[in-house]
Parts: C-alpha cells; structure tokens; sequence
C-alpha cells in the first residue's frame, strides 16, 4: 500500500514538472498572439496547442530560438524583431515559434525542424550558430522548404541561405563612448569563446576608444560562456580590482552590468537596453532584427527569393547603439555624434579601416585599405591597445 | 596591476559565492546526519530562491523574503520526507524527482519576476559591511578589509551558524540524537528517541537552509531572476558534504575551497606569466572540486578505522525488522 502512495505521490511531482512546463509556454503563446490579434497572425509556442486558422494562402514561418523568446539578451532580441515583421506583413503570414531548443542537441533540432515542416512552414529561421549542420541537413531533405541560419556560413545553390550583422559597427561606437567616459584608461572587456565573432567586436571596441583616446587600453578575460552569471560575474570583478572603471561584455547575462554597479564603475552591455543599473549603463550594441526577417519574408512574398549572404549594419538599422544614457559625459556624445554618419554609410569598412597595428606592433592594415569581409570572418588577432591572450586550445 | 588588491577581491568574490555553497552544506549535511541523502538540493535552493525572489520584489520586504525562501524549500524537503520516511521510498529516486519537480516549479514562478532587480533598500541592506574598516592605507589592513572584512551581514551570519550548528551536533542532547538516528536507528529507537520527529525535523530544517542558501543568488549577488540561476550548486552540495565529512565547522573551509576553485579561473587571466599552463585550463580548473572529493573519499576509505559518514545513510528505517 505505501509502495503504491509512495508511486503515486513521484508521479504527481513529475507530471506536475511538466504540467508546469507545459503552461508556462501556454502563456507565451496566449500573449504573443494577443499583441498580434490585429495582424490576424498566429504563434505557437513549444509544445504548445495549435491554434491555426484555416485562413487561406497565407505564408507559414517558423523560427528556432536557443532560449526562451523572453531570456532578455539573444533570443528576445530575435524574437522582438519577429514580433515587428508580423506587426508589418499583417495577415500575410503565420508565424509557428519553437523555444529552448538546445543547439548542441542535432536531433532535438532536427526534431524541432521536422515539426515546422510539418505544420506547413515553407520559411524557416534557425537563430543559433549551433544549428548549422541540422539547418543544412534540413534544407537537403525538404528542397521545397527554404531555409535561413544566422551567423553560419553554408549555403547552398538553391534554398539555404545565411544571415548576419555588422554588429562591429556598433561596438566600435560603444568603444568612443567608453574611451571618453574613462578615468583610469582602463577598460574592461568579458569575452566569450576566442572565436573570430567575439575577437572581432573587442577589437572594434578597442579601435573606436583608441580613435578617441590613444592612451586607452582594454584588458579581456575569457569566461568560454554564452550565459553564466558566476563565471561572468567573477571575471568582471577580477578587471575592476586592476583599476578597470568601464566594463563591455559578449555575453548574454547582465552579471558583468551589475559587478561594475557594485563597484562603482560603468558598463556597456550588449543585445537589448538593461535597465536594471542605472548607475553603471552606458549604452549597449543592439540587434535589431526586425528590419531583416521582414526584408526576407517580404522577398519570398514577393517570389523574389534568392540564396544570400546577409551582412546588414546601421545603414540597414539591422545593429544600432543604444540610447545614450544621462551618465555618458557630452564629450562622448559629441564624438559618437561626429562619427556616425560614416559609421552607418560605411558599416564595417570604416571601423576596419587601415592603419591597423596589431598587438606587436606589426601592421596588419595598411593604409588606405580596408580588412575585407574573408578576414573579417576568420579574424584571430588582437589590436594594437588589448591586453590579453587568444587561448590556443 | 596592483596584485594585492587583486587577490584581496578574488578571496572577497570566492567567499561571496560560497555563502549560497555554506548554506546548502548545511543543510544537506543535518539531512544526512539524520540517515537521508537529499538529492533535491538544486531543487530545493531553486524553489527556496524563487519563492524567496518573487517575495522581494512583490513586497519589498526582506524578512517575508527568508520566510518565503524557507517555507518554499521546506515544502520540496516535506515532500521528500514523506516518501522517503513515512512512505520509505528510495531516498535517490525520491532526491532526483525533488530536483526536476523544484527546478519545472521555480523557473515557472520565476519566470513573473524575470525582467525585475532587487529592490532598492534591500539591496543597500546588503550593501552595510558590518566590519569594514572604510577607506585604510596600511596594505596589510587592507588587504584583510577586502578580502574578509568587507561583507554583509548574511555572510557572518551564515559562519556563525556552521558554529552554531556544531555546537549543537556534538555538545546538545538533541544532536547526539541525531546522530544516533543517522548512525543506527534501531539504537536510537530503542533508546527513546522518536525516530521519525527527528528524520523529519532535519530533513525540513536542512530543506530551510538549502532555501536560504538558494536565495542568496538572485537577492544579492546577481540582483536579478534568471531561470536556472543557482547553476548546478546543488550538485557541488552534494560533493562537498562528503568532502567535509558531515562536520559543520569544516563546511565553513569546504565551502570556501570550491566556490574558490569555481571562479578562479578568471582571476588567473590577469596574471599572464601562469595562465597558459594546462593546469590552469578553465575547462580543467572547474572538475577540481571533484577532484578533491575523490581524495578525500579514497583518503577516508584507505584508512581503516576512519568514520565514513552516518552508517544508515540511505537506509529506510523498518521498526519491525530489528
């Protein structure tokens, strides 16, 4: 008899966990599809009850986020930015959302995938870099079906493309402001993983500070972590002890924002605005991905579709610099102020602009030139003015 | 770089993240002193952190928040200790469930407070450094008013409690028994002790503590909700009460140790000269937790006389079968 109770009562509290699971996505879509009743577009969330309606030809989209759409860094930021194409196509579309899928997990991706496929998508966003090879494998199997990854870089001839931004642009910027806001000209600097995506925004960020201020230096500590608020909280603090007083992060958590709160220092973040230091935030590089995902639906729409390489920047409004906020001094708004016209025209071509010294001395961009995208994309060295190591292993 | 200022933020920073570590200890090693292995622990610190977060910023009132802290893990513990006392489940089964259970019903609660901050005036609570000296010149002082002088008033307090506690372990009456029940509970029983009241006092008192514990990240040291958010500390708890063989003072030092050895790895960046070595590989540092507990565990085994832990940990205790 207590064999059984005892049964009874695990079962409870295992189908209560996913009972639980299950409402929680239920809420999302509740939500998402009451900001976008107007448009007559629905969303379904993970697990979710499907809630379709039978409304003509309209275009299917379905969208892979790494993270719950609301973790407040990458994945809203993508899913903000769907929000707005919705919010722009109207009843053209119907967009099927599928969360938390893991992008170390092929199969669970390729299950996700299968499913949109399912539900008729004929448009598929997958937003990690992770999903690559599951997003390649897909678009073989269901040549119908076309396909767009972000921040990968297979492609195919005829239904896989890929999609990206000149999120340096923004940095760059960030690093004027922080050049400016500095006493100590020391900066501080959160990276990720030593991969040409993180070593390509702390330099950007390095060359706008220097631009402004040549003393300047950016100190990087390494968490080899996405999201992980111990390791990036620890590192944050380990720069402010060094003198550091502006901290900048890759990384999608506000740790590194509050470390420097607490230490009376300031901070860039990264992703979307956060509001919870106001006495550290500067500003932040922003995604704005609303303006690609509806240029790309808008493209299939028309019957236009075309495999390419997308590599939007503020000209496109794909990235952006935050709102300055009240700390920033007016030197700094100035000096952003003066330089973004050509910082927008230009993108990446200007912040990359030679001459560029890498950390020997050595000169890596001449004069008159300017990194082109290939280096770019394979960029694995530091500039003139980091201090810090790319770990080798 | 002024190296020891540097180091006097590393110990700060280890000793901020071990509170949560310390608690959990705690709590764990009272749970296992009374015969039961907790596995729940990441779920209870879950459970405690969210009940106790959402308390804070729904009422901006500190003393509501431990409360809910407490009564949230406490309840995750009394579910665990009706399966596994009353009903003598699997105490491992019944541990694993009470994670998966506290982990889907904290970030679901957690969830309605994620975009918020501590509020204000609890977070300048935390921010009251009891013993700090202010603003000192002499480097020695300084350097102790970094590293240990320059915390609030939960960090001491959670020291004075492995104090507390193992006054109450090995001086009271109330904490020979149980250890008796830990050790043998026939015995115990036998000798007068209401088995089941102490098996179900301090798997909820130990349950209390991993809330509180739990609590401590979002509250103070992150200051914001994020689901997941106590990152697997649950687990170190459950290594590091073995590492510090079930002794409350010893916790105080354990616990230390690994929130050192967790976040180390940044701190070893800023000195250039050693942090290329393989020893110091960020992906080697973080299994030195374990490494230690294995130690300790083949040190304890090796000798043969030593006291590996209470004997009827995991058992069920059956009156009838004496």
């Amino acid at each position: 008899m207590k064999k059984v109770l005892a049964l009874v009562l695990t079962t409870v509290m295992l189908a209560g966990s996913m009972i639980l699971a299950g409402g929680c996505s239920g809420t999302d879509t509740k939500a998402t599809t009451e900001g976008t009743t107007t448009g007559g577009a629905e969303t379904t969330a993970a697990g979710g009850a499907e809630t379709t309606a039978a409304s003509g030809d309209v275009l299917k989209v379905g969208i892979l986020y790494i993270s719950p759409k609301d973790d407040g860094g990458y994945s809203q930021a993508h899913a903000e930015g769907m929000a707005e194409a919705v919010a722009a196509l109207g009843d053209k579309i119907q967009v099927f959302e599928l969360e938390n899928i893991d992008d170390t997990d092929a199969q669970a991706t390729s299950a996700a995938i299968d499913n949109l496929v399912n539900e008729g998508c004929t448009l598929i966003f997958t937003t990690s870099y992770g999903y690559m090879e599951p997003t390649a494998a897909a678009a073989e199997k269901y040549p119908d079906v076309k396909f767009c990854h972000c921040s990968g870089y297979t492609r195919n001839d005829t239904n896989l493309d890929t999609y990206f931004g000149q999120i340096e642009s923004a940095r760059y910027l960030a690093g004027i402001v922080a050049g400016l806001t500095t006493k100590t000209n020391k900066l501080g600097y959160v990276a990720a993983f030593p991969i040409p995506e993180c070593i390509r925004g702390i330099n950007a960020y390095t060359l706008g500070a220097k631009s402004v201020n040549p003393d300047v230096t950016v100190s990087v500590v390494w968490t080899n972590t996405w999201f992980d608020m111990d390791a990036e909280k620890a590192a944050a603090e380990s720069l402010l002890a060094t003198g550091v007083d502006v901290m900048a992060q890759h990384q999608d958590s506000p740790a590194a924002i509050t470390a420097a709160e607490s230490a009376g220092a300031y901070a860039i973040g990264y992703d979307l605005t956060y509001a919870g230091a106001p006495k550290a935030y500067l500003t932040a590089p922003l995604w704005n991905w609303g303006t690609y995902y509806t240029y790309k639906i808008q493209q299939v729409l028309d019957g236009q579709w075309k495999v390419e390489n997308y590599w939007g920047g503020m000209k496109e409004g794909v990235v952006k610099l935050d709102t300055l906020s009240s700390l920033v001094p007016d030197a700094a708004k100035t000096a952003v102020e003066a330089v973004q016209k050509d910082v927008t025209e230009q993108g990446n071509a200007y912040v990359f602009k030679g001459p560029i010294k890498d950390q020997t001395g050595a000169v890596k961009v001449k004069e008159g030139e300017s990194l082109s995208y290939d280096d770019q994309m394979s960029m694995m060295w530091f500039v003139d003015g980091v201090i810090g190591e790319i770990p080798t292993t | 770089m002024d190296t020891s200022f540097v180091i006097a933020t590393f110990i700060a920073s280890a000793i901020a993240y071990s509170v949560s570590l310390l608690l959990g200890t705690l709590g764990e090693l009272l749970t296992e002193r009374a015969g039961h292995v907790n596995l729940g622990v990441e779920g209870m610190m879950l459970m405690g952190g969210a009940c106790g977060y959402v308390t804070a910023v729904k009422t901006d009132n500190l003393l509501l928040a431990l409360f809910a802290a407490a009564a949230g893990a406490a309840l995750g513990a009394l579910l665990y200790a009706i399966l596994t006392v009353t009903l003598r489940a699997n105490q491992n089964v019944s541990g694993l469930a009470l994670t998966t259970f506290g982990a889907g019903l904290a970030n679901t609660l957690g969830s309605t407070v994620a975009k918020s901050n501590t509020p204000d005036h609890i977070t300048a609570f935390f921010s009251f450094h009891p013993f700090s000296l202010g603003d000192v010149q002499n480097p020695i002082l300084r350097f102790l008013n970094v590293s240990l002088l320059s915390h609030d008033v939960f960090v001491y307090a959670s020291i004075l409690l492995a104090v507390f506690l193992s006054w109450f372990l090995f001086k009271t009456k109330e904490g020979l028994s149980l250890r008796m029940v830990g050790e043998n509970p026939a015995a115990a029983d036998a000798s007068g002790v209401n088995v089941t009241r102490i098996k179900y006092m301090y798997i909820l008192i130990g349950g209390m503590l991993c809330g509180l514990g739990g609590l401590y990240i979002p509250l103070v040291l992150q200051r914001t909700w994020h689901a997941d958010i106590t990152a697997g500390k649950g687990w170190i708890v459950v290594a590091l009460v073995i590492f510090v063989r079930w002794h409350p003072i010893k916790a105080i030092g354990g616990a230390f140790v690994f929130g050192a050895l967790s976040i180390v790895g940044m701190t070893i960046q800023q000195f250039t000269q050693i942090s290329s070595l393989v020893i110091f590989n960020q992906y080697i540092m973080v299994m030195y937790p374990y490494v230690l507990t294995i130690i300790v565990l083949v040190i304890t085994y090796a000798r043969k006389k030593a006291w590996r832990g209470p004997s009827s940990v995991g058992n069920s205790y059956f009156r009838e079968e004496r």
